[in-house]
């Protein structure tokens, strides 16, 4: 029941946004966040933007995993 | 099509490496860890996790699938609301097959009774401001996740004078449980897979109690795979390094300190109590009820029908699943009286409850 889906966000006015759920649009309410802009990614819950998405920090994540396979694929070839 | 900052996270080599990494770093007992959230649970069941890491790792369910510890009496109360005062319920999907001490909403429904499911809150005051002849009740259950978008909706229709919406709160605090867990000499946790989006609102360092005083590792992690089993070496390398800190796997959305706007509109809406876990008892401290501010949205007070919690004396177990003690197959309903399409206890019900999702996935 947390679940909550990264979406785009492709319009605002103001607490209300408009953003892109599995190709679909759908308005939400933004009045959970400090700002945030078209084009930046949140988490959606229950029709709520409950936060944002860091692409800076979703980048260093996905580089510690490219690592963790490269340092695994280093131990296989020994 | 690809899904951005979803796909990314379900990547078969890095999966693999991890779960080597863990096989590696864990001893000769397997470590038990608890994942306290049911959207966990499911994604670790779905996803085959379980097996993959057999004798590594023991990963054992939690408390947090909110419609699993939703008392009956919440459920009792709802009814009464629409029966005997004629209201509207709106609701998630997920709590209309919920037993009560005599019935459902779903078989209620069948007999006439008015519920509509609801995507979010909001939608439920949008019913209000287009029927204002009936009185809408939503059924707001849920924990940090919910708890600002259903005090969202509270603060709307204050604002916008939707006098016929009000809310029926049952809304928990996950922190207070993973507390009483820790200091259970029966639960025997040695880490804990922390919730995602729990922790978006309320923030990494909530855990930092847990932590510190209990000394368990506690590691915040995302629902997608590679989240939840990088999640899991994290945890085994604080236990090898013999640490017991909080650390963050889902930097990506949650952040230390969490998200200070919705923690305000919870302050404001809402109150802490002490409220009833189904299947656990009352935990201090881990319920929100509707502030005095906005008491003319509380279905309880409005309506004068409150919500009475009373441990169940049955053979269903649901309460020592949901507190990590035994595993589905070891209640004598499981599979048998308790399937998902008649469910006797609610972690059969739910999507998210650990009974159903092992009779879905298997139990590994």
């Amino acid at each position: 029941m947390c679940l909550g889906v990264p979406a785009r966000v492709l319009e605002k006015n103001g607490a209300a946004a408009v953003v892109e759920l599995g190709g679909v649009r759908r308005e939400i309410s933004v009045m959970l966040l400090d700002d945030v802009s078209v084009g930046e990614w949140v988490i959606v819950h229950a029709g709520f933007a409950i936060e944002k998405l860091s692409e800076e920090e979703a980048e260093q994540t996905l580089s510690l995993f490219r690592e963790i396979a490269a340092a695994t694929d280093a131990t296989e070839t020994h | 099509m690809r899904l951005r900052h979803i796909d990314e996270y379900r990547d078969p080599a890095t999966a693999k490496a991890l779960v080597a990494r863990i096989r590696k770093d864990a001893g000769d007992a397997p470590v038990r860890l608890m994942e306290v959230c049911g959207t966990h649970t499911v994604a670790i069941a779905r996803t085959g996790i379980r097996p993959l890491l057999s004798g590594a790792v023991a990963m054992v369910s939690g408390p947090g699938c909110p419609v699993c510890v939703t008392p009956d009496g919440y459920i009792d109360a709802a009814i009464a609301l629409g029966r005997e005062k004629g209201a509207l319920l709106a609701s998630f999907g997920d709590m209309l097959r919920v037993p009560g001490k005599s019935s459902s909403l779903e078989k209620e429904k069948g007999r006439g009774l008015d519920v509509r499911v609801v995507y979010s809150p909001l939608d439920a005051v949008a019913l209000a401001v287009a029927s204002p002849e009936r009185e809408v009740v939503f059924l707001g259950v849920g924990f940090e996740t919910t708890a600002p978008a259903i005090g969202g909706a509270i603060r709307t229709a204050a604002a916008r004078g939707v006098a016929n919406f009000s809310v029926l709160s049952s809304v928990r605090t996950i922190p207070e449980a993973m507390g009483i867990l820790a200091s259970d000499p029966e639960v025997r946790i040695e880490g804990f897979l922390c919730p995602a989006h729990v922790s978006a609102i309320i923030g990494a360092d909530a855990y930092r109690p847990v932590a510190e005083r209990h000394r368990i590792p506690c590691v915040v992690a995302g629902f997608e795979p590679i989240d939840i089993l990088l999640g899991i070496s994290m945890l085994l390398r604080q236990k090898r390094e013999g640490v017991a800190r909080v650390e963050n796997e889902y930097s990506r959305v949650a952040t230390a300190t969490g998200n200070r706007k919705a923690q305000d509109l919870i302050r404001e809406v809402f109150v802490p109590c002490d409220t009833g876990w189904r299947g656990i008892g009352v935990i201090p401290g881990s319920g929100l009820r509707i502030a005095p501010a906005y008491a003319a949205f509380d279905a309880e007070g409005k309506f004068g029908v409150p919500v009475i919690f009373s441990p169940e004396k049955t053979a269903c177990r649901c309460g020592d699943v949901l507190k990590g003690k035994i595993l589905p197959h070891e209640c004598p309903l499981f599979g048998k009286t308790c399937v998902p399409e008649e469910p006797y206890g609610p972690c059969m019900v739910s999507s998210e409850g650990t009974c159903a999702a092992y009779f879905k996935y298997g139990s590994g």
